[in-house]
């Protein structure tokens, strides 16, 4: 995929992402060399013989490249795991693997991560993942109910699709993994779905459905924020630090985001002639405190 | 509801509302670098690059900018615990970590300022980070809002291009690196510690405290987490002085904060007004309780917060006011619930949530929750009994001030005011299941036929 391309111009002019200097390396080592886990932590295994060969040479690239963004390689593991999703469309045990070696740790401390957050898929999923929030806000205004029933149109009646099962053949055009997830951040616009993570607002079970249908179709319905939709794993790709070319960052960088809740207070303001108290024209800080 | 129309609606001091954070978010493009600096935008880093940076600590301390991520600590206090000089602690390498993994069940502020101005958070960084002789900074946005990456991604990037990132910031002799990180799914990785520990590549399990982060945070070095309003906010206050700050809020709440009203109401959205401002005065902005259907509960500042009714109306939403009802100010996240909604509902499906958040450190919270959310929703089921009432209060009285973090002290919070303010709701679901206590169905349950 072209955000993948070897001369990320970006990434290459940006400090933040060169190998940082031996000292500094050195002093964060020996900053996390006080830490009691250390010595537990130690690579002890021997390599499991499973095949990582999925993983091309492009991949181990990319994932050599977010090592040095920090100054503990264990830092890695979240992008890395987020890049494993981008390449496989969940995290196998060759994924498990594979991160524990290229960052030097064991495949149980790999695990445990996978295990623990719940963006990482254990199994297969569609070209697009939908989450249904169901916190308690948005399931007030229907949030249980477009579950409910987007369950029932991607299984059927009697067996309605389950948490993180999925429509059609996993990887497929048109395959949908359906989920419901806790707090989305954006309750003033419940009941919320996201489809790839970009948001679709204010959903009725009406809307759901059509969005879902449109998925399965292969079609690509306009996020009301959000970049417009590609796959779930291009927006894993994202996750992992990866945007692409600038020309196709900035393109997704400027794709919608606000909405009329977003800006209804800002609006009844300039409305009303309302502001904040004016800054006076030079405020100094204040001097400098004495030592104790 | 009992809204009375003559209530007057705005502090006496400043308008009802006080557009500061949210002052850009109307402007074409307010996300881009041009947009920003068109609007003073990095005037008041080049101030800061200019003093001293104890100077910036002082003033932080001045305005009394209290973290906007809920617990309300002073942030100026916050900076000035970050060991300084050659040698000793303070020789360690030290961070900024910005906590932008908004996920508190009603809290939706970060976000929409992510993605509507992220340069204003990009420069509280730079200037929070010269302010604490950091020379690396993290943003840590939750992996759910890929749309505020890019956004903050970007705006480092047009950061960086200008010259305001990266080494030798305009001739200052500062560095300043941005890194920007994505969550992969956790409530918990918003708790500081356990933040530290996410970013780390760790999971997310909040670390015994002390020590702190100022003194043993990321790769046990000092380390400064402060949340994105909270960062966001402190260019304004560079700029405008303590003084002009204080104009705004209460003594000792003071400043604007952004309101984000969601649920029952005709215009839910995000409204930024001086710290104090009531319930009453923020229903008149929103227009009213939708439909005209009454105000039954709400939260003050997200699910963690314990829940008010309409008889907390007046209460001032500031720090001091929301304790002094017996709950929180959190984030200002106000979720409005109508008449229609059954509270131990509500109740359930927040405990559902903490459930499945709990990280598992400790067992208070870990077993706690479990068996919390199972009583709650036998009783939803209209399969509880009246003692179910006394046992979650007990289960939660084991929780509260319990557990290794504040995600425990959070998941009690609506059980405990649900209780409080509603019992009869809970007992008349209870109707139908007469209490064990009976004779004869304890004889039952014994085995024994009478």
């Amino acid at each position: 995929m072209s955000s993948a391309e070897p001369e990320h111009p970006v990434d290459s002019a940006n400090p933040a992402f060169r190998a940082r200097p031996a000292d500094a390396a050195q002093a964060a080592d020996q900053a996390s060399g006080e830490t009691l886990s250390t010595l537990q932590d130690a690579p002890v295994e021997q390599p499991l013989p499973v095949d990582t060969s999925v993983f091309d040479e492009q991949t181990v690239r990319l994932a050599r490249e977010i090592v040095p963004r920090y100054p503990g390689s264990r830092s890695a593991l979240l992008p890395m795991l987020h890049l494993v999703q981008s390449v496989q469309g969940h995290i196998s045990q060759a994924g498990i693997v594979f991160c524990a070696q290229q960052l030097g740790l064991t495949t149980a401390q790999v695990s445990a991560v996978v295990t623990f957050y719940s963006m990482y898929k254990r199994k297969p999923s569609g070209e697009h993942l939908v989450s249904v929030c169901t916190n308690a806000l948005c399931a007030a205004l229907g949030g249980d109910e477009i579950y409910a029933r987007l369950g029932e149109r991607l299984g059927s009646a009697e067996a309605p699709l389950g948490q993180e099962e999925t429509a059609g053949e996993p990887g497929t055009p048109g395959s949908v993994t359906l989920e419901h997830v806790e707090c989305l951040a954006a309750c003033d616009l419940a009941p919320v779905v996201q489809v790839n993570y970009e948001y679709f607002d204010k959903q009725t079970v009406e809307s759901a459905i059509e969005l879902v249908d449109a998925l399965r179709r292969g079609e690509r319905p306009v996020p009301t924020r959000g970049a417009p939709l590609t796959s779930w794993r291009d927006t894993e790709m994202q996750l992992a630090g990866f945007f692409g070319e600038p020309e196709v960052l900035q393109a997704a960088v400027d794709a919608p985001s606000t909405s009329e809740e977003t800006m209804v207070g800002a609006r009844l303001a300039e409305r009303r002639g309302w502001q904040a108290p004016p800054m006076p024209d030079d405020s100094p800080l204040p001097p400098v405190p004495d030592k104790k | 509801m009992t809204q009375s129309p003559t209530s007057p609606p705005t502090s006496p001091r400043t308008s009802p509302l006080t557009p500061v954070l949210t002052r850009r978010w109307l402007s074409p493009r307010s996300w881009s670098i041009d947009t920003y600096t068109q609007l003073e935008g990095y005037a008041a880093m080049r101030k800061a690059l200019d003093s001293h940076p104890d100077q910036l600590i002082q003033l932080i301390k001045d305005s009394g900018l209290r973290g906007r991520g809920g617990a309300g600590f002073p942030a100026g206090m916050k900076w000035g615990f970050i060991p300084q000089g050659e040698d000793g602690p303070g020789a360690k390498p030290k961070y900024l970590v910005v906590n932008a993994d908004e996920g508190e069940p009603g809290t939706c502020k970060d976000v929409p300022l992510m993605m509507a101005d992220p340069h204003s958070l990009i420069e509280g960084c730079i200037i929070t980070s010269y302010a604490v002789r950091a020379h690396e900074c993290f943003i840590y946005v939750r992996g759910e809002v890929p749309h505020c990456l890019r956004r903050v991604r970007n705006a480092v990037d047009e950061a960086y291009a200008a010259g305001y990132l990266g080494s030798d910031i305009l001739g200052s002799g500062f560095d300043l690196d941005i890194v920007v990180h994505a969550g992969a799914g956790c409530y918990e990785a918003g708790e500081e510690t356990a933040l530290l520990d996410s970013l780390e590549g760790r999971t997310a399990q909040p670390r015994l405290k002390p020590p702190f982060p100022a003194t043993k945070g990321l790769y046990s070095a000092p380390t400064v987490v402060n949340n994105v309003e909270t960062i966001a906010t402190v260019p304004y206050i560079v700029s405008g002085g303590s003084e002009w700050f204080r104009s705004m809020g209460t003594e000792k709440s003071p400043g604007p904060k952004i309101y984000s009203v969601s649920g029952h109401v005709e215009r839910p959205g995000q409204y930024e007004a001086p710290l104090g401002t009531t319930l009453r005065e923020l229903l008149e902005l929103v227009g009213g309780m939708r439909d005209g259907i009454p105000l039954k509960f709400w939260t003050p500042g997200g699910s963690s917060t314990p829940l008010l009714t309409a008889e907390h109306l007046d209460v001032p939403l500031d720090f001091e006011g929301t304790a002094e009802v017996g709950s929180m100010l959190g984030t200002t996240a106000i979720m409005v619930f109508n008449e229609t909604v059954s509270v131990p509902w509500a109740v359930m499906k927040w405990t559902e949530f903490y459930k499945h958040e709990s990280c598992g450190k400790c067992t208070p919270c870990r077993e706690g929750t479990y068996w919390l959310t199972h009583i709650l929703q036998r009783m939803v089921r209209r399969e509880g009994t009246p003692s179910d009432v006394d046992t979650m209060l007990d289960v939660c009285d084991n929780i509260l001030g319990r557990s290794f973090c504040a995600l425990g002290d959070g998941a009690v919070s609506p059980i405990t005011s649900g209780i409080k303010y509603f019992r009869q709701e809970f007992l008349d679901l209870c109707k139908e299941q007469p209490d064990v206590a009976q004779p004869e169905q304890q004889a039952e349950l014994a085995g024994v036929r009478p």
